[in-house]
């Protein structure tokens, strides 16, 4: 019975999407108050009823309710609580209701948060929110309904895939999808903003608690499914250029060009074109990243064939979404006012530097991801892989990341680069410093190394002496400078964490990827390993047995040289009988600078012992640590004041823009 | 051309660039399905003659003839092949099915190591530096699968990991078809 609420409740949502999608867009080219408020109501009832039909099919999975197809072929009754409800959302059809299900939230968000927003824009924004709402319960609806029963029900299901059996795994999507879906706002704002005929610093305001939302959980998203390919897959490896992780990494680079290119349009009225443009493809490619991720096709062109209906609806609607909202940017954008001019070395001309280099980056990516593919369906074929972005990589990496340490020191309008220049002799110094101990630990070699850390240690530098620059630290007495940083706009320290993090992300990443020391060896109970400054010793190896697997277990005493205890790793190889498939579970000990890395492999070929993989990766957990720091950058801007409370709808003029907090 | 038209028609470029994109894939994805697979299919592998890792032996296109087999494209930098890897290992020591390695634009030593830690189910691996062999048999990414039969012509291709399904319902019986 509950699978049938859910499934009603989603038909019910379509029907209301539609009145979302129609009237208060209608509503607002008749100035019809009634009907512009519709999608208010619209917006709330949506999320209500996408909630139902979300919890309905989690009720099914939480129960173990067999007759539930989608149930039967993702999940098992022995399978831990936690990846009975994870199970919801990994598989295509409940990711999508888990799509629809975020869009709703922000919908309603929207209706309830904006109340500052004019009353025809906010309908016209509610009106697109709609429409994107009609388009996915639709395909839902059609093609991917997961409330299908299964007659007669069969006793078991097939289980998860136990390599998503992962707590690492579990959360990713939602964060994942909540920077997908909260993209969809930006795109809404940008065509409603298109209907409007009109992008004023207002708009740039408006638009900006959105896109940080998008952006801090799609970084999150990111950074998570990382970590779990770092420490589930046994290898290592944090980013592998698949064309599955590109297809996140796309939305998120032209985001972060969205994220900045607003900064202008609201402090400048300036770069309002592009800007909507942005927020158009932003929103594209995160459609793009939802679908053909699910859709198989980027593993497999074959994957349109297996569903045709479904691979043509996918493409419909990214056709739509994508064909229409550049098709009205072509036909409206011409009325948007072109705003303040300003001189190329200026704050302005640092962010449309950011974004031609953020651009073309995703360009790059899109390219490589999907060039392959497209050639391949016309009988070419080419060959897109690590090395191709490993080689582009560093060109657009090192200019992005020199100007975004210089960018916030440039004032607004005209810039004289000499003079920032002047300021930014302690962030060399330092930098320099850094570069020293990295040449001092590591030695020359490879010298790409050392300009990585030079990078890292220029932006996490440079981010924190232009906050000391502002609040002019040892200029002025301590406790002066104290209270200018307590004044500072929440806004501002949040570019500073959020530059800080990537900084410190760029250190990991260098760390891991160029000093990396492995070893491969057969290991006998009783046998020793040394690697970076340890010694492993190898206890024994156990049988055990988990809910849903069975497992071997070693168990690894780790000593500094000097023999001193350091802790235990105990790295797995599991069973899983259902899925027929067998999991490593990598063992790590972090000091923070480094992880030490462990696992078991299969017995060796004689008898006599395992084979067993070690590494010692340097500064790899600052990837995951910096990421964090630049999500904590990104919620502090959004509690920024002026995001949080009403601000006038227009700035009155004579408000000089000068006393403007300037970030 | 006023200024203004020129400003009109910018703000068009991206529109014409979707739909020119949009064409293409349209065109390329909708296609019919059944060519879609290769051009290679039912043709004889590509000549080759490559190195093998680690002293083992190497992998030539003359190795090929007079039974029915596998040939596994992989790297030891693709997380698919990973995934895949436990099926084809189960494959070659439980079913005994021949199969055959190329190592992807990967190094030789990187190669060994994904294969010791993991285990080996190859019964020769050639070692693909350069990518051209995988080029030549038309991959588009790792990891892909090619049926090969007694004559040595690539009978099927499967593109991305192996799933038990994959194996249980199309690669087995197709390899007991070809075998008879």
């Amino acid at each position: 019975m509950i699978p049938e609420i859910g499934h009603y409740a989603l038909v019910l949502a379509l029907l209301l999407a539609i009145i979302q999608g129609t009237l208060p867009l209608a509503g607002a080219a008749r100035r019809n108050t009634a009907w512009m408020e519709a999608g208010r109501v619209a917006a709330f009832g949506q999320l209500a009823l996408v909630f139902i039909a979300f919890f309905a099919l989690m009720w099914a999975y939480v129960v173990s309710d067999f007759s539930v197809l989608n149930v039967v072929q993702n999940s098992h009754s022995q399978k831990p609580m936690l990846y009975k409800v994870a199970g919801v959302w990994g598989n295509h059809e409940g990711s999508m209701l888990l799509w629809v299900m975020m869009l709703g939230l922000f919908g309603a968000a929207v209706a309830g948060f904006g109340r500052n927003i004019p009353p025809t824009l906010k309908a016209r924004v509610l009106g697109v929110q709609g429409l994107i709402g009609v388009g996915f319960l639709l395909f839902i609806l059609a093609t991917s309904n997961p409330f299908i029963r299964v007659l007669p029900a069969p006793p078991d299901g097939n289980d998860l895939n136990p390599l998503l059996q992962d707590p690492g795994l579990a959360f990713h999507p939602p964060f994942l999808y909540l920077g997908y879906v909260g993209f969809s706002v930006a795109f809404s704002f940008a065509v409603g903003a298109l209907i409007e005929g009109r992008v004023d610093p207002a708009w740039g305001r408006w638009v900006r608690p959105w896109t940080l939302v998008a952006w801090a959980s799609l970084t999150l998203g990111i950074a998570m499914g990382s970590w779990w390919a770092y420490y589930e897959l046994g290898w290592g490896g944090w980013w592998y250029w698949d064309p599955v992780e590109n297809a996140s990494l796309m939305p998120w680079l032209a985001g972060t060009a969205l994220l900045h290119s607003a900064i202008v349009v609201e402090k400048r009225d300036a770069l309002k074109t592009w800007t909507i443009l942005l927020a158009i493809l932003t929103f594209s490619l995160s459609l793009m990243g939802t679908f053909l991720v699910r859709s198989g096709v980027l593993t497999s062109v074959h994957a349109f064939a297996v569903d045709p209906k479904r691979g043509v609806a996918i493409l419909a609607l990214l056709g739509l979404a994508t064909g229409g909202g550049l098709l009205l940017f072509a036909m409206r954008a011409h009325v948007l006012k072109v705003g303040g001019l300003f001189a190329p070395v200026s704050r302005e001309g640092a962010l449309v530097l950011n974004n031609l280099l953020l651009s073309v980056s995703t360009a790059v990516v899109l390219i490589g991801t999907l060039m392959p593919l497209v050639l391949d369906a016309f009988g070419h074929k080419i060959s897109v892989g690590a090395p191709y972005f490993n080689f582009i990589t560093p060109f657009l990496a090192i200019p992005l990341v020199l100007a975004m340490a210089l960018g916030p020191f440039l004032p607004w309008k005209r810039a004289d680069l000499a003079g920032v220049l002047g300021r930014l002799w302690v962030v060399a110094l330092f930098t320099l410093a850094a570069v020293m101990v990295a040449l001092w630990l590591q030695g020359v070699r490879p010298v790409m190394a050392l300009v990585g850390i030079g990078l890292a240690a220029w932006a996490f530098i440079g981010a924190f002496w232009e906050v000391a620059d502002r609040v002019r630290l040892f200029r002025i007495p301590l406790g002066e400078s104290l209270t200018r940083a307590g004044g500072l706009p929440r806004g501002a320290w949040g570019t500073a964490l959020a530059h800080a993090g990537m900084g410190i992300a760029i250190a990991g990443m260098i760390g891991t990827s160029f000093w990396l020391t492995e070893d491969v060896r057969v290991m006998a109970p009783g046998a020793k390993a040394t690697i970076a400054g340890y010694e492993l010793t190898l206890e024994k190896v156990e049988q055990g047995r988990g809910p849903n697997f069975t497992t071997e277990m070693g168990y690894f005493t780790v000593r500094t040289l000097n023999g001193d205890m350091v802790g235990t790793l105990t790295p797995e190889r599991r069973w899983y009988p259902v899925a027929r498939m067998p999991t490593t579970e990598a063992a790590i000990h972090t000091t923070f600078f480094a992880d030490l890395y462990a696992v078991l492999g299969e017995p060796s070929a004689d008898g006599r012992g395992w084979v067993v993989r070690l590494y010692h990766h340097p500064l790899v957990p600052w990837i995951w640590i910096g990421s964090l720091v630049m999500v904590a950058g990104g919620l502090l801007s959004l509690s920024d004041r002026r995001l949080r409370v009403g601000v006038p709808q227009r700035r009155t003029a004579s408000l000089p823009t000068a006393i403007q907090p300037a970030e | 051309m006023s200024p203004h038209t020129k400003h009109r028609l910018l703000l068009l470029l991206p529109f014409t660039i979707f739909l020119v994109l949009a064409a293409y894939f349209a065109i390329g994805l909708t296609g019919d399905p059944s060519k879609l697979p290769s051009n290679m299919i039912n043709k004889p592998v590509p000549e080759f003659a490559l190195p093998g890792l680690d002293g083992g032996p190497g992998l030539a296109s003359t190795d090929l003839k007079g039974q029915v087999r596998l040939v596994n494209i992989f790297a030891s930098w693709c997380a698919p092949c990973r995934v895949e890897h436990p099926l084809l290992v189960r494959l070659a020591r439980e079913e005994g099915i021949t199969i055959h390695g190329i190592a992807y634009k990967d190094k030789p030593v990187d190669s060994q190591a994904f294969l010791d830690s993991l285990g080996n189910p190859y019964t020769s691996v050639g070692s693909d530096r350069d990518g051209r062999v995988g080029i030549n048999f038309g991959v588009y990414g790792v990891p892909e699968t090619y049926v090969i039969d007694k004559e040595g012509r690539i009978r099927y291709r499967h593109v991305g990991p192996l799933m038990a399904y994959d194996m249980d319902e199309v690669i087995l019986p197709m390899l007991r078809e070809l075998a008879k």
